[in-house]
């Protein structure tokens, strides 16, 4: 599903953010991209969803080589993917049903079929009732559940979600990353960028770790257990 | 059955899970044409909650328009009022001096029979004399001569419809070729111009028009380009869900559909206005020139080239600033 072949990314003005990384997530598979901050996981999300395209080396997203990929091509690669943002990127101005159901329409979906998905994307992350009320009378939590039901609600193949849980106490982000894997459980492939070593440690997925724009670690979350880096292990 | 329809007819599987399933979007073109609706009438409803700076962007369309088009209207009431003045644009047929009065009859009745004469009055040698006496102040002078030098003539008068100068030389040409006339003569420099006059005005109004377009132009683009700066975030976050440009231009084109049309009827209320306020006046003055005329509205052919045009600079004015500025805000 995301396959990176010896990627670089370097900013102008000289800076690396990535250097020679290479990894392969399989449709289907769940992982963990971690790091300090600066350590590139927000240019490899961008990289992912071509909002930058990598200086070296193929980006591989469904089996399209992002590096051919023409510009006016990018709308329906983006449509491939879901993407959580730490923010949550809601528009303020309309009710969270009309947030949700953006995506489909950009799609040009009917409309009966946008008021089913909607409620069923809405259904799955417990907001229901909140179809009508506006983003900013909604608490951390249930905005980034709305965003999370507007990343899923189009069915991609592929999550990617940006500090999910950055600004929730520990119970909500346990519930997020409880949301996140029931949609791996039915086939979607996700990647979550997070520092958050505390709530992923209780989890059993792969973890991929940046150092410095270099891929340090990819092996498993339970490797975090105990503080031991074991380099090279697979998962 | 096609195949196509089988397909259809197995039963779904459970959607509410979230899994990716690859089925394609049912009446694509329905909900395609939906949308332009729903975008059409949503970007009203946004101008609509900003009656004020609506109004104020509508209002200067509106004036910018109203100007070529009240002048259009304007112009065409004199072209009106001067093809009404039939009875001005005349052709003098002087005959030959030997001439019977019977002939010169005949050749008035002939002259009737045409096409685009509405009237032929004869006037005599000696009433021609009589008058020319009488106007010039020559009389004594004239005494003196033992023969009346002046040749009978034959005023011919054209119907409405052959007024116009192209007419008006067919017809002296015609005359020219008559046997018994002498000299076909046709005064109406002054008909030419007019026409002339009218011509420049249309010109002019052309050129205003031109000028004025070109500053909707600028109103439009630069009202639509802070629009889109002031909704940055979401033009962002819609492009980052998928949206083709083309999806992310449309309410912005759609608004400067309504800007256009906005003015263009204010415009149209203006020149009404306009017009309605003149049209006293002008009453008076046709009145006493003792002239049935009265200042014309706008036809229906100016109504459709004043919408039309408002429409067009409406959403010619917003594709260029969508297209200049929509490039420049990408994700980051």
């Amino acid at each position: 599903m995301i396959q990176f072949d010896n990627v670089n990314k370097r900013y102008p003005g000289g800076h690396e953010a990535l250097s020679g990384v290479s990894f392969h997530i399989e449709p289907g598979e769940m992982a963990f991209l971690t790091g300090h901050s600066g350590a590139g996981k927000s240019s490899l999300l961008k990289l992912i969803a071509l909002i930058e395209r990598a200086s070296r080396g193929n980006v591989i997203i469904d089996g399209q080589n992002l590096n051919r990929l023409k510009n006016r091509q990018i709308p329906a690669l983006r449509r491939k993917i879901g993407v959580v943002f730490q923010n949550h990127n809601l528009l303020f101005d309309r009710t969270v049903y009309d947030n949700v159901a953006l995506p489909l329409i950009i799609a040009g979906y009917h409309q009966s079929e946008v008021g089913r998905r909607v409620r069923a994307a809405l259904d799955k992350v417990g907001l229901l009732g909140k179809e009508r009320a506006m983003p900013i009378t909604l608490s951390g939590g249930e905005q980034q559940r709305v965003g999370i039901a507007r990343a899923v609600v189009n069915r991609p193949p592929l999550l990617l979600a940006d500090e999910p849980t950055g600004n929730l106490d520990p119970e909500l982000s346990a519930e997020i990353m409880k949301l996140f894997e029931s949609f791996n459980q039915v086939g979607v492939s996700v990647l979550i960028a997070t520092h958050d070593h505390d709530l992923i440690s209780r989890l059993d997925h792969r973890l991929l770790t940046l150092k410095q724009g270099r891929l340090d670690h990819d092996g498993s979350t339970s490797d975090l257990i105990g503080q031991t880096v074991a380099a090279g292990g697979e998962s | 059955m096609s195949p196509r329809r089988e397909r259809r007819k197995k039963p779904r599987p459970d959607n509410s899970s979230g899994a990716p399933l690859k089925q394609r979007p049912r009446g694509r073109v329905n909900a395609y044409l939906t949308h332009h609706l729903w975008v059409l009438v949503s970007s009203l409803g946004v101008l609509w909650r900003t009656p004020f700076a609506t109004f104020m962007t509508a209002a200067v369309i509106g004036i910018a328009l109203a100007l070529p088009a009240g002048l259009h209207v304007l112009l065409q009431n004199v072209q009106n009022l001067s093809t009404g003045w039939e009875g001005t644009a005349q052709m003098s047929l002087f005959l030959k001096q030997d001439v019977s009065e019977k002939r010169i009859k005949s050749l008035a009745k002939k002259l009737r029979g045409w096409d685009g004469v509405a009237e032929v009055r004869y006037i005599s040698r000696k009433q021609a004399l009589e008058e020319f006496k009488k106007l010039s102040g020559f009389g004594g002078a004239l005494d003196s001569l033992n023969e009346n030098p002046l040749p009978a003539v034959l005023m011919v008068r054209p119907t409405s419809a052959a007024a116009e100068p192209g007419q008006m030389e067919l017809l002296l040409s015609k005359a020219k070729e008559l046997k018994h006339v002498d000299l076909a003569q046709l005064d109406m420099e002054w008909v030419r111009r007019l026409s002339g006059i009218i011509e420049l005005g249309k010109r002019g109004v052309l050129l205003l028009g031109s000028l004025l377009s070109l500053a909707i132009l600028l109103v439009i683009g630069n009202t639509i380009r802070l629009t889109i700066l002031s909704r940055r975030d979401e033009i962002v976050v819609t492009k980052l869900i998928g949206a083709t440009n083309a999806f992310i231009r449309r309410p912005f084109l759609y608004t400067g559909f309504w800007y256009g049309l906005m003015g263009a009827v204010l415009a149209w209320i203006l020149v009404g206005l306009l017009l309605s306020l003149l049209s006293g006046p002008v009453g008076r003055l046709s009145f006493l020139y003792n002239s049935q005329f009265s200042l014309g509205g706008m036809d229906l052919e100016t109504t459709a080239i004043l919408l039309g045009s408002g429409i067009m600079l409406g959403l010619l004015g917003s594709w260029l600033a969508v297209g200049r500025h929509l490039q420049a805000i990408e994700p980051s």
